[in-house]
């Protein structure tokens, strides 16, 4: 499964994850003192300027992840227009890409087998029992192979209705594909019970 | 153990699958999008604390970084980005949902898990996510509900499907509801 880990090389890939998740917390808490149009556009500037080591390429990634917002983005400016309340939906705007773009950065920079270095460390730091770590991370290596072998019987599920009707496949597939889920589960329950359990 | 261990990770596979499949259409050939049924589904099916892990450990793995939300999102951006109090509300949603379906156990057909579905998928979501949105766009509680009041019907006549499914799961595999 591809992961949103960007494959342009930037110098914030060297970093290590925990400081860059540190810092972004702080920027995400120092964002909330943002009040006014000039300091919002600073902010987005300093967070674009953190894209440019990448190149273009790497900064129309960053942009194409903001893409999912445009809907909000018409939705609250619209509001605001209408309101008269211009500055203050921009300010909110502004400051909303400026924390998402940070999050997005991080995660274009970060691989997942980093992430869930730190999530274990973290884990450990807390003191977490050892048996409850090793569970948990059998259950995120079954959801990672998992989820695209349900994706695909997924798919052949809608094909076999489109070959069987003309209708559109609608909620009734739900139910083998749930099934198709949970008979995996007892089947891989058992395979890990015939290997020593978890 | 492992039983509750891999139904928790299939069934977090499969809300992330939802969010994959992009062509399951729903109601009236509009295309709503099915991971939040699959959300309820997690607490009909699973139960209360199974299915808020599941729910919890799709979420860890969005967070770190999977594009697994519908419409390919994932990573940071998602959790601080306006639908936050949504997903910090799906596995809460998942936890109510099984607590009532449990409480109801095998009666009702599809009636009382639907309703289920609707106390916790549909009014504690949007409890969460409406704060949610509050906190983050600084608008009103009373302007953050009239926004997102119409994405509502859609998600009720996901609870009433996902009662449906439930009950036709129910038929599949009786042994399903044993913890």
């Amino acid at each position: 499964m591809i992961s949103l880990t960007s494959d342009i090389r930037t110098p914030w890939h060297r970093l290590p994850a925990g400081p860059k998740l540190l810092v972004l917390c702080l920027w995400t808490l120092a964002l909330t003192w943002v009040g006014t149009v000039p300091a919002a556009l600073v902010a987005c500037g300093v967070v674009a300027a953190l894209y440019l080591p990448g190149g273009v390429a790497f900064l129309r990634q960053g942009v194409r992840l903001l893409k999912p917002l445009w809907v909000f983005a018409v939705l609250v400016g619209g509001w605001h227009v209408v309101t008269g309340e211009v500055a203050q939906g921009a300010v909110i705007l502004l400051r909303l890409a400026a924390a998402i773009a940070a999050a997005n950065l991080v995660t274009l920079t970060t691989r997942l087998d980093t992430m869930l270095a730190v999530v274990e460390r973290a884990l450990a730091a807390f003191r977490v029992p050892e048996t409850f770590r090793k569970r948990l991370a059998l259950a995120v290596a079954l959801m990672i192979r998992f989820t695209p072998v349900l994706a695909q019987k997924g798919g052949q599920l809608i094909t076999a209705w489109r070959a069987r009707s003309p209708r559109r496949a609608g909620w009734r597939l739900m139910v083998p594909f749930a099934l198709t889920a949970l008979d995996d589960a007892e089947r891989v329950a058992d395979a890990i019970r015939a290997r020593g359990g978890a | 153990m492992e039983r509750n261990i891999t139904l928790i990770a299939l069934f977090a596979a499969l809300i992330a699958a939802l969010g994959l499949v992009p062509k399951f259409d729903f109601a009236f050939g509009v295309p709503i999008t099915a991971q939040s049924m699959g959300v309820m589904l997690a607490g009909t099916v699973l139960g209360a604390r199974r299915g808020a892990l599941a729910v919890l450990l799709f979420l860890g793995l969005v967070a770190l970084g999977l594009p697994l939300l519908s419409g390919g999102r994932g990573g940071l951006g998602v959790f601080a980005g306006p639908t936050v109090g949504f997903l910090v509300g799906f596995p809460v949603a998942a936890f109510v949902t099984g607590w009532f379906a449990q409480a109801w156990a095998g009666k009702g057909g599809f009636v009382l898990p639907a309703l289920a579905a609707i106390l916790g998928g549909v009014i504690v979501l949007y409890v969460f996510g409406i704060v949610g949105f509050a906190l983050v766009t600084g608008k009103s509680i009373a302007a953050s509900t009239a926004i997102m009041a119409v994405f509502i019907p859609g998600d009720a006549i996901k609870a009433v499907l996902a009662g449906l499914i439930t009950q036709g799961l129910r038929k599949a595999r009786p042994g399903l509801a044993a913890a």
